[in-house]
């Protein structure tokens, strides 16, 4: 059996080579995933204070706090709980909002309570991350070509300014002077329940611009620093040499082979959004994922922020992979080489 | 004119070495981000000493705009925002400045050890470094405050454990480069003891190594911790934090906008001076990604 597994995983590395890496590619996610579950249930778990008498309050009785120790299974022992709670994560079951049920909700499953703001958050994280591709490669290609003249300190040094803001106050500013000076937008980001976020474009415009602002600055100062790399091997000189027009050598030679790290370095934009998108919804009220757990955190709500974390650990594992896995297929010396 | 020339001292060997670590302060961007900062610092290191008010004492009404009683207005609760202001740096300094050095203490010592042990030790401690790397910083900081209540001691840990794993990873690569040379060895064949080895003989060269990313660690600390006082977590009210100012004053952004403006331009001019100050100390190595 073991050795039938073993010729099995030796035959695929020889004949499907990009197969077997993504097949490793996805054991260690599982493997990284399951770690990352056992660190949320210790965190919200093991760590000292009782999670029923916390959200409960002082003025309870307890009865309440047995009743309620019940419906969240916390009279069973630690292993149990893990073992209860993994297998219904992974049956999509993320248990039941503390909080909701201590304020007398008989139900309040939580796989109910991020769907929407999950997909609010889902239409920000798109919007920005559509705009900061093109802009990046833009950007990031043009200063390049123009190393060390005045266009490219000022994009230098405008992205380094704007990479050192937290996204707060970026926010901020962009308030100050999109609606306290030219009263052109709202300073909140409200999407009423029922309606989704396209029903209101003005809502989106400040959350993205400020997520495009810090991130965009991150990614453009990587993308300059790999196509001037590039502008630096043989085959462009040649390329310069055999009489090819500049413009065609930076688009097309320099700019093609500076793609593959850049990819690595979306993947890193879009690992950044998840911690932006946090703070940004925070800022904005916007309804999205960040928003309805900085709540949970605030309320002291273990389980749902149990539940919340889980999902977004393994959404950002997943792009991992996805990005390791385009990498490999846009660099062909890799495939080769995925040993 | 006498007949004696005074001729200067030969510069020793210690003397080069100091004056080309701190060459990056002459360049036009390390003079700036130098001067910034001494700024910033001076308004959070004397401000709390110079505040006109108390700073949770209301003076007037909540959200009035500068008056001369007041000279940026009032805040959400009628306190005085420039008092509120010249208290607010301070904590987000010691918050910072804490973090950041338990943050290369146990990055160091992990990273050191991991290095120079030939054993399982290595790869034990590095993958339980990797444990820390499976969540964006953010949200483990989250789910901590979350299970083990909001107070600075947790927020400060939290960050911490956010932050050490690139120190270790970065000293533990410096400490292997380092440990084949003679000078390791020869300290290993005379019997000296592992604390002294590292102190003695590794320390002192791979400090440039680990002092090359100090401002963009640095600036992430404060960023981190500011962002979470932002959230409303990690600070205890009335207690004055430029994060938690800009949170808690935009319900009266139409009436005064200071009590939000000023902390975010000083919370701003802080990030900014740490990353240009880094980023100039980087060009001098050779490896910003910035224009040249």
């Amino acid at each position: 059996m073991l050795r039938g597994a073993t010729d099995f995983a030796r035959d695929l590395r020889r004949h499907h080579p990009l197969a077997a890496f993504i097949t490793r590619r996805v054991a260690a996610g599982v493997v990284t995933l399951l770690v990352a579950s056992v660190l949320i249930f210790l965190a919200t778990n093991a760590l000292p204070g009782n999670v029923a008498e916390t959200v409960l309050g002082r003025n309870t009785t307890p009865a309440l706090v047995a009743k309620l120790n019940h419906q969240l299974h916390l009279d069973q022992s630690l292993i149990v709980r893990y073992g209860n709670w993994l297998g219904d994560a992974l049956h999509g079951n993320l248990g039941q909002s503390a909080v909701q049920l201590a304020q007398g909700a008989p139900k309040a499953p939580i796989t109910h309570l991020i769907g929407t703001p999950l997909r609010n958050s889902f239409v920000l994280a798109v919007l920005t991350s559509i705009l900061l591709l093109p802009l990046s490669l833009i950007l990031g290609t043009l200063a390049a070509a123009r190393a060390g003249r005045a266009s490219d300190y000022a994009v230098s040094y405008i992205s380094l300014v704007f990479n050192a803001l937290p996204e707060f106050v970026l926010g901020t500013f962009l308030i100050l002077i999109l609606f306290s000076e030219l009263h052109l937008l709202p300073p909140v980001a409200l999407v009423p329940p029922g309606s989704t976020p396209f029903d209101h474009p003005n809502a989106l415009v400040l959350p993205v611009l400020t997520l495009l602002g810090v991130s965009l600055a991150f990614s453009t100062r990587q993308v300059r620093a790999g196509v001037i790399q590039a502008l630096r091997q043989d085959y462009v000189t040649m390329a310069r040499l055999s009489g090819i027009q500049e413009g065609r050598v930076l688009w097309r030679f320099a700019l093609r082979n500076a793609l593959a790290p850049s990819v690595q370095i979306f993947a890193q934009s879009i690992q950044y959004l998840f911690g932006g998108i946090i703070i940004v919804e925070a800022l904005f009220a916007y309804p999205g994922i960040g928003q309805l757990l900085v709540q949970a955190v605030t309320a002291r709500d273990v389980t749902e922020v149990a539940g919340i974390t889980i999902v977004l650990a393994t959404i950002y594992i997943a792009i991992n992979i996805v990005a390791d896995v385009i990498v490999v297929l846009l660099v062909p010396k890799l495939r080769t080489g995925i040993e | 004119m006498s007949a004696t020339v005074a001729t200067p001292a030969p510069p020793t060997t210690h003397d080069v070495r100091s004056r080309r670590r701190f060459a990056f302060l002459r360049t036009p961007q390390g003079m700036v981000g130098a001067v910034i900062l001494i700024v910033v610092l001076g308004v959070a290191l004397i401000g709390p000493l110079v505040a006109p008010h108390p700073l949770d004492a209301p003076i007037g009404p909540p959200g009035s705009p500068p008056s001369a009683g007041a000279l940026l207005g009032t805040d959400f609760l009628g306190r005085d925002v420039l008092s509120r202001v010249l208290h607010g740096g301070f904590a987000v300094l010691r918050l910072s400045v804490l973090t950041i050095a338990l943050t290369y203490a146990v990055g160091v010592s992990v990273g050191m050890l991991a290095g120079l042990t030939k054993s399982i030790v290595d790869p034990l401690l590095m993958r339980a470094v990797d444990v820390f790397l499976v969540f964006p910083p953010l949200l483990l900081l989250l789910l901590l405050l979350a299970g083990a209540g909001d107070g600075q001691g947790v927020l400060i840990i939290g960050i911490v454990m956010v932050l050490f794993p690139g120190v270790a990873r970065v000293v533990r690569t410096a400490t292997l480069e380092v440990s084949t040379t003679g000078y390791i060895e020869a300290a290993v064949a005379r019997g000296e003891r592992m604390p002294s080895i590292m102190r003695r003989e590794v320390l002192p060269n791979i400090a440039p190594t680990i002092l090359a990313d100090l401002g963009v660690r640095f600036s992430g600390a404060i960023i981190l911790a500011a962002s979470v006082n932002f959230l409303g977590l990690g600070s205890q009210p009335p207690a004055a934090n430029w994060g938690l100012m800009i949170a808690e004053n935009r319900q009266i952004l139409s009436t005064n906008i200071w009590p939000v403006l000023v902390p975010a331009l000083f919370l701003a001019l802080l990030t900014i001076s740490v990353n240009m100050l880094g980023d100039a100390y980087l060009r001098g190595l050779g490896r910003s990604d910035a224009a040249p």
